[in-house]
């Protein structure tokens, strides 16, 4: 079966070593993990992690159960198919000289993106956005030549009612 | 009042009413064994290897339903439990393991005997802990024992750094667990299990697995009334043995790569199998792509994520299975499915699958047969890995409701001699008979140093072929008889018994055999019997790998036998 992208949004426990049970979960079981991105969320002592997974349906589905059965992970969805939010943050540090910089700054500002930083040779752009997004900038961006790229990964929430919120979990069941 | 952590270690222990802890001390956990010693509730056996504690607490969880707990230092000590831990995980056997670990000041230094014992067990056990202070230590041992013993039980590892032994903190044992993120399914959802009754009412040739998931359930009266009401014939997974007596008229024996013929046969051909707590292992199953063709298949198992893990399953139902069987049983109708019956019975008799051979060779199923005999089947059977195990699992009918222990997930050689004394230890007042392979019994030998001080009274059955049998078995059918480093030299093991002040005598004739296992069983306490069995006798029926359960091999007619095995011709 076609593999395909699957956005994964967990709240798990902010205890040492959780990070390396997802991780250790995703390498044991072969699955493929395309970025991580986690952090603190609404409710203290919990985290929130957007996995994003290249998988099948079947193999997804796996990912999920056995993610599942991490005693710290507290809720884990699959936000794929819901109408989700979801944006990376990218910082690029692309070379400047005094001819291009106007040009460069035209194309940030098409993109709302952010100059943040400036140097005698270069800018930092800062870009908010889908993958489409973020790798469309950085395609314009090159030919400018590119020193350094950093981007976040995933982060994505469901719009409107609340998903992943630990009270309203449902662990198990079929 | 404060307490250190041992003290608090050891009162959380009796609180769980642990009885028996099996372990080896050394320098990080030495606070803990100093403070053990002044509770006497809780039984200490001093094992000869941490991979033996391993073991007997996994064994001896099995067999008592209740928490195994093992022990041993940091850094060797540790490491050496990890092959117990990973049988215990694969079988999903309840244990708590023990260790310590350097000072906190210590860790990440590299310390003497400092392991990252933690980070090794994470993807072996169902949950783990580094304890960081004395002050969490009770909830950590209260949730450790609730992890390892609900939902799909399994081990659960607790690494103690020598100060969190030593530091004081108030003990209180808390009441409840706290664990948002850990809610095992109990209950089977009821339209699951109405869609599972309609398709077992309908089905004509229904077919149930059976699992260790009906041992650890205790589901054996549901199973039966399910089968009886339905008329639904029975088979099981190696583990799922003594799930189901052996002798009922609707007992068609174990499936996979050694199981009856007529077993497989079954599976192939059956329009639905009602597989209870069982996982579609590999060795069960054959290759899954031609896995029960025709069939439908409802998936009763307490864990989601075996749900469509191998084979794909049309109803899935998560619970205990007990409970699940226990609503099940009410929404099936009274059934006879008497020509699919007689179908089974036919392939049972065109297709025996057991025969013992006539002659003076000590053949391994035969002395298997005979211990059946011996102890009327009123007896617990532990084996190795490898073909003692497959032979145990094929001649002796097991009728007893949990009376097989076997290491089936990971396949552990050497499990047989440290799991039949936690075996032992958890059902004292039972035979326990050690089948064992003259390979694995080698590699945990050191166990009888423990049996014989504690006086575990196992009766000990070397089936000594002098190769690493089941491999052996594999050369001759696969690679063409080049037996590349099968060949066993061993110790002379009436001397080795002897050194460990165990009585044990050898058995070289076909007539030996029975009264070898009367005086064992006679005798009261520990015993060894070394039955030198014909040497390349192979275990059949089998499927070879990568094939279908269609393709089950029967054993060999004599005159096959003969031409792959001039030697035994020759002799015979």
């Amino acid at each position: 079966m076609e593999a395909t992208k699957y956005t994964i949004s967990m709240l798990v426990e902010d205890k040492a070593g959780v990070l390396n049970r997802v991780a250790s979960l995703f390498r044991r079981r072969g699955f493929n993990i395309q970025s991580l991105a986690v952090g603190g969320s609404e409710q203290p002592g919990l985290s929130r992690m957007t996995v994003v997974v290249l998988a099948d349906p079947a193999q997804v589905e796996q990912v999920r159960k056995q993610l599942d059965k991490l005693i710290n992970v507290v809720k884990i969805v699959d936000l794929t198919n819901d109408d989700m939010v979801a944006r990376e943050l990218a910082l690029i540090k692309v070379a400047a000289t005094s001819s291009t910089r106007s040009e460069i700054m035209q194309i940030v500002d098409i993109f709302r993106a952010n100059i943040v930083d400036v140097g005698s040779d270069s800018l930092m752009v800062e870009v908010t956005g889908d993958e489409d997004k973020v790798d469309s900038l950085f395609e314009l961006l090159r030919r400018f030549g590119i020193k350094e790229v950093v981007r976040t990964g995933r982060v994505a929430l469901t719009r409107g009612a609340v998903a992943t919120r630990s009270d309203n979990k449902k662990k198990g069941g079929n | 009042m404060k307490k250190t952590g041992a003290q608090i270690l050891c009162e959380s222990l009796v609180k769980e009413r642990v009885e028996v802890i099996f372990g080896i001390l050394g320098g990080a956990i030495l606070p803990i064994y100093d403070t053990l010693s002044q509770y006497p509730q809780l039984r200490h056996i001093l094992v000869r290897h941490e991979q033996g504690a391993a073991h007997a607490a996994d064994a001896y969880a099995r067999v008592t339903h209740k928490v195994g707990v093992c022990m041993a230092t940091s850094g060797p000590g540790a490491a050496n439990l990890v092959t117990g831990i990973a049988n215990a995980y694969m079988d999903s056997s309840p244990v708590v393991a023990i260790t310590g670990q350097v000072a906190r000041a210590f860790i990440g230094r590299d310390a003497f005997q400092e392991t990252d014992i933690t980070g090794i067990t994470l993807p072996i056990t169902k949950h783990n802990y580094l304890v960081s202070s004395a002050g969490e230590l009770a909830e950590t041992v209260k949730e450790a024992f609730y992890i390892a013993r609900t939902g799909r039980s399994g081990p659960v590892h607790i690494d103690m750094p020598r100060d969190v032994q030593t530091e004081e903190a108030e003990f209180v044992y808390p009441a409840k667990v706290n664990l948002p993120g850990y809610k095992p399914v109990f209950q089977g959802h009821p339209a699951q299990i109405r869609k599972a009754a309609r398709l077992i009412n309908s089905a004509k040739q229904p077919l149930i697995i059976a699992g260790r998931g009906v041992i650890m359930s205790q589901a054996y009266a549901e199973l039966r009334e399910l089968a009886e009401k339905a008329q639904i014939p029975v088979v099981n997974t190696l583990l799922g043995l003594s799930s189901f007596p052996r002798n009922h008229v609707l007992s068609f024996g174990m499936i996979g790569m050694h199981g009856m013929a007529y077993a497989n046969m079954a599976v192939q051909d059956t329009d639905l199998i009602i597989s209870i707590g069982m996982r579609f292992d590999d060795r069960a199953t054959a290759i899954t792509g031609e896995f029960a063709p025709k069939a439908r298949i409802i998936h009763i198992d307490i864990d989601p994520a075996e749900i469509g893990k191998n084979v794909r399953v049309d109803v899935p139902i998560v619970g205990d299975v007990k409970n699940v069987l226990g609503v099940l049983n009410k929404e099936v109708n009274v059934n006879t499915h008497s020509e699919w019956l007689a179908t089974l019975n036919k392939w049972q008799d065109e297709h025996p699958s057991l025969e013992i051979r006539e002659g003076e060779e000590v053949l391994p199923q035969y002395i298997i047969r005979q211990i059946y005999e011996a102890t009327q089947g009123d007896a617990l059977v532990v084996t190795g890995v490898g073909q003692n195990q497959m032979w145990a699992a094929q001649y002796f009918p097991f009728i007893k409701p949990d009376s097989f222990v076997s290491s089936g997930g990971l396949g552990t050689m050497g499990f047989e001699l440290p799991a039949a004394m936690g075996a032992k230890v958890g059902r004292p007042d039972e035979m326990v008979w050690c089948v064992a392979g003259d390979g694995g019994f080698q590699m945990t030998i050191q166990e009888l140093a423990t049996i014989a001080a504690e006086n575990i009274g196992v009766k000990i059955a070397i089936i000594n072929n002098g190769y690493l049998g089941m491999v052996r078995q594999w050369q001759e059918l696969f690679y063409e008889r080049r037996y590349a480093h099968t060949k066993l030299w061993n110790p002379d093991f009436l001397k080795v018994a002897e050194a460990y002040e165990i009585p044990a005598v050898r058995v070289r004739r076909r007539d030996e055999v029975v009264s070898a296992i009367y005086k064992a069983m006679d005798y009261d306490g520990p015993f060894l019997i070394d039955f030198v069995v014909e040497p390349e006798e192979g275990v059949y029926p089998m499927v070879p790998p990568g094939k279908s359960l269609s393709e089950t091999m029967e054993l060999p007619k004599p005159k096959k036998v003969s031409k792959r095995k001039p030697k035994t011709l020759a002799r015979s």
